[in-house]
């Protein structure tokens, strides 16, 4: 059963690139009991071991989201802001914006002249007040702030913020408390910083130098009018990456993760990817080397407000991923 | 006062010798440990109280030019290393070599150009460097290719406490440095003198990777933008305005509870600092915090008006607030018992 509760808390915590602590204390609260160790590293990463004997395998799902970072307050109280991660510009004017604390604003945009281009120094955030005291003490340069939307849900899809990667760790989550009888020493990575360029995935890829491992991550579908051309679609199965721009999948992970879903009779589709990257990225280059790959959760309107995605095929990603720990 | 010299001397990146050498004689003097590693990283270290391992680093490159070719005239071609705004490069005086070949930046006269080439900035590919020969094989007695080229331009003081003077990014981090170990703290801190920074962070990358700090510190000169006709919004950095702390650049987003720390520390001793408005650029932060395990970095920087121009200009009291600030930072995280 998929565990909407969890999907929407997660969706809903805050936690853009390098401010990862709130949603990081979340994850720790759900997995506390079935972890064997827990540790953070010195970038902010969160490691949970389920140890074993044998293999060393690491799984890894980004808690970082996109988001916004405040650059400038001018006098009357408006927010100038710096992209943190990949947003476009001419999609963000309208959009409701929340910051850590709990404070909203709405993005707005400059009158623009004529064949004048839409930049992200056209924009600005308005915070709904026109008292300096409240805006002094509440809004630093320095600050964040990240979507605000509501979960919704289907019987079979969710519409959701930030399921780029919330879903990813919803499924190490169900892993981990599902954690199969093993000897292999698995290690579950909720890395920070992927959205700026896979940055916590590098330094828990060198510390934990595992034998192989594997990225949970969103991808892209080719299922949407006039979208790009891709075999990937919502409730084709668990999505098993053969290339993206970080990584060619090495063959033995592409074999292991093939098998074990015809082994164990999961939907499964596969997908190649002709932009972007993924935490296999930095890892699978990490040290000496470690064969990895992706389990991918077909997304559309990635990076937007509403990110849709359908629940059956995070399941069949769960499963999958509990078959790769005990394999 | 080692800046004025530093910012007289060549060392565009993979050059970096003449500025290493002269950091090599200073920390002699002071009679400073340090060892160079493979890439030409000088890695000095103050021995003291210890909580953690602390890297400080500055790097020692600058941008400038390489030779690529020698025409028939004698008249020599050059591609940039780093970032070289071809727009500061026409009629500027350089030196070309380790003989410090005098010469100048040349490009056809204005009453030669057409209407379109007046528009535009003169790309690298139309200008050339004329050191006053008069043919190929003269030329070629001076000059050869892979030759590194500098900006030729002295250290000046004028105006309101301020300086103009060529790459004080990074010298300026170079001479806090080396202000820093003369100081002789009782705080334990590895200072570093990195090679290759503005075509990658190359050499930060290796030195992180030995030292495997807990902590880095980068003293950067940065990009200021406080002239005309530009946005107060876009002001990424304002000169006068003391230290300026990173946020968040294209290689680093910096731990916010760090930065927050320092600007505790500037506010309780009255240093005057500033936050980076701007989200581009980068510098060894994004080699260092990412090195093995990971490590919390921060970068602290002076404010340079024209960066990576031969007129960089910055004011010497934002210089005295981050050398202060630094020397603050290293302090309060060495602070109690010792744990070597």
């Amino acid at each position: 059963m998929f565990n909407s509760e969890l999907m929407k808390k997660l969706s809903d915590c805050f936690g853009p690139s390098g401010r990862e602590k709130m949603i990081r204390e979340l994850i720790i609260d759900e997995i506390k009991d079935y972890a064997d160790e827990i540790t953070i590293d010195p970038l902010g990463n969160l490691i949970a071991r389920k140890k074993g004997d044998g293999k060393k395998i690491l799984f890894s799902a980004h808690m970082d989201q996109i988001g916004l970072m405040v650059t400038h307050v001018d006098e009357k109280g408006f927010l100038r802001f710096a992209n943190v991660g990949g947003l476009n510009a001419k999609e963000l004017p309208g959009l409701r914006m929340v910051f850590a604390d709990g404070h909203e604003g709405v993005i707005c945009c400059e009158e623009l002249k004529e064949n004048e281009k839409l930049t992200t120094s056209k924009l600005f955030l308005d915070v709904a007040s026109t008292d300096k005291e409240f805006i002094k003490k509440n809004f630093r340069i320095g600050d964040m702030c990240v979507f605000k939307s509501d979960y919704y849900e289907t019987d079979d899809c969710v519409i959701c913020k930030a399921a780029d990667d919330r879903v990813g760790c919803y499924i190490l989550i169900e892993a981990i408390k599902n954690h199969p009888s093993t000897d292999n020493d698995v290690y579950y990575v909720f890395s920070v910083q992927e959205e700026v360029g896979c940055r916590g995935a590098k330094t828990a890829g060198y510390s934990i130098d595992p034998d192989i491992a594997v990225a949970v991550d969103v991808t892209a579908t080719g299922d949407t009018p006039d979208g790009i051309k891709m075999d990937v679609k919502l409730g084709g199965g668990a999505a098993i990456k053969l290339k993206d721009n970080s990584l060619i999948t090495h063959p033995l992970v592409k074999d292991l993760l093939t098998d074990l879903a015809e082994k164990n009779k999961i939907k499964y589709q596969y997908e190649i990817l002709e932009f972007g990257g993924t935490d296999a990225g930095p890892i699978h280059t990490s040290r000496e080397g470690v064969p990895s790959g992706v389990i991918s959760i077909p997304t559309r309107n990635l990076h937007t407000s509403g990110e849709i995605f359908n629940k059956s095929d995070v399941e069949e990603c769960v499963k999958l991923l509990i078959a790769a720990a005990g394999e | 006062m080692f800046l004025k010299e530093l910012t007289e001397l060549s060392g565009v990146s993979g050059c970096e010798y003449e500025v290493r050498n002269y950091i090599k004689d200073k920390l002699a003097l002071m009679g400073c440990d340090y060892y160079v590693d493979k890439l030409g990283n000088i890695i000095a270290h103050n021995k003291g109280r210890k909580q953690k391992t602390i890297m400080v680093a500055a790097h020692m490159d600058e941008v400038g030019l390489i030779v690529s070719n020698i025409d028939s005239d004698g008249f020599i071609k050059f591609q940039a290393v780093g970032g070289i705004d071809p727009r500061v490069l026409n009629s500027k005086a350089v030196y070309v070599g380790d003989k410090k070949i005098p010469g100048i930046i040349g490009s056809k006269a204005i009453h030669l150009m057409t209407s379109d080439e007046k528009e535009k900035a003169m790309p690298l590919d139309k200008m050339y460097i004329d050191i006053g020969t008069s043919s190929k094989a003269e030329t070629e007695k001076l000059v050869s290719i892979g030759d590194y080229v500098s900006f030729n331009s002295k250290y000046v003081e004028f105006g309101n406490n301020l300086i103009k003077a060529k790459a004080l990014d990074d010298r300026t981090g170079c001479s806090f440095i080396l202000e820093l170990l003369s100081m002789k703290l009782d705080a334990d801190f590895y200072g570093v003198f990195t090679v290759m920074e503005e075509v990658g962070l190359r050499g930060a990358e290796t030195a992180a990777y030995r030292l495997e700090p807990d902590l880095g510190i980068v003293l950067e000169g940065t990009v200021c933008a406080d002239m005309p006709e530009v946005d107060e919004e876009d002001k990424s950095t304002l000169i006068g305005k003391g230290a300026v702390l990173s946020l968040m650049d294209n290689t680093t987003v910096y731990d916010i509870d760090l930065v927050r720390s320092i600007a505790k520390i500037a506010d309780d001793n009255n240093i005057m600092y500033q936050y980076r408005k701007s989200s581009a650029g980068g510098n060894d932060a994004g080699a260092i915090h990412k090195t093995k395990s990971g490590a919390k970095t921060a970068a602290i920087s002076v404010p340079c008006r024209y960066i990576h121009s031969p007129v960089c200009v910055a004011s010497k009291n934002d210089i005295q607030s981050v050398l202060e600030l630094t020397k603050l930072v290293i302090l309060e995280n060495q602070k109690g018992e010792d744990h070597v």
